[in-house]
């Protein structure tokens, strides 16, 4: 087999399970984002109370979490529209995936202090 | 052997000739259109979303400051209320279109994806219609 036409296992796969996973686990947490915020229809106490497990430590980590997920989706999906639609979209392919994960970890880390930044105070005092 | 104006070969039936019997309703066009829709679903999304999350998230003090005042303070301008419905329009189409995807690719038996299918637009019809209600009859004095 030539070298580089291998599509199993390599990036290209790879990208297609993360999106598929992070895919099904936003469409899930969607449902329960329509959900609490149906809240505001029953009354502000409820959603208060509701609101208020979103501000606390480990809820935190998972908005983290789902931030990551969503922000790979994104931007992996936008590399899926360029290989559809880019003449030169399959040739790329694989540097938009590395073009996508530079992006992604600058993301992730400037969302590091404004999504943790209160867990960690709440956690350690400050 | 050969064949001749006396003795021609025999006429061999094209396997997929349409014929009276042929149904006339092919499939349409669905799965192009849904293929279609996530590209453009997803590209309004990215914009959407990260919008959403940049103000629900990261500025004026993240999500410490999300309270039912605040909910009421941003529905109180159409425009934000077209961007949340917009955005859960199409995220819900977008994600129930997926997962479509995802149970007819592992769900084998098929009345496992029969059902799981349904499962799904029920759940999906379920939460356009609540959250477009919410949208739609938010009452900032609801006391």
């Amino acid at each position: 087999m030539p070298a580089g036409t291998l599509y199993r296992g390599r990036e290209g796969m790879w990208s297609w399970v993360a999106h598929r996973v992070t895919g099904v686990l936003i469409f899930f947490f969607l449902f329960v984002h329509v959900l609490d915020t149906s809240l505001v229809r029953v009354s502000p106490e409820a959603y208060d109370d509701t609101v208020a497990v979103y501000k606390t430590p480990i809820v935190a980590l998972l908005e983290y979490g789902l931030v990551a997920a969503i922000l790979f989706h994104a931007l992996n999906g936008l590399r899926v529209v360029a290989v559809d639609f880019w003449s030169k979209g399959t040739k790329y392919q694989r540097q938009m995936l590395w073009g996508v994960m530079g992006i992604w970890i600058v993301l992730m880390i400037g969302a590091l202090y404004p999504i943790l930044g209160h867990a960690v105070s709440e956690l350690f005092g400050s | 052997m050969a064949f001749d104006v006396d003795n021609p070969a025999p006429v061999i039936e094209p396997p997929r000739a349409r014929t009276s019997k042929t149904p006339k309703a092919t499939r349409g066009n669905f799965e192009m259109h849904a293929w279609l829709f996530m590209r453009l679903s997803g590209i309004v999304l990215v914009v959407l979303v990260i919008g959403h999350l940049l103000i629900q998230l990261v500025l004026d003090g993240g999500v410490s400051k999300i309270n039912f005042a605040f909910v009421a303070g941003r529905w109180a301008s159409p425009f934000w209320m077209t961007w949340d419905l917009l955005m859960l329009w199409l995220a819900m189409l977008h994600g129930a279109n997926g997962l479509r995807t995802v149970i007819n690719d592992y769900a084998e038996r098929d009345g496992t994806r029969f059902w799981l299918k349904m499962l799904l637009y029920t759940a999906t019809v379920f939460t356009v219609l609540l959250g477009t209600l919410v949208i739609f009859t938010f009452d900032p004095n609801i006391r």
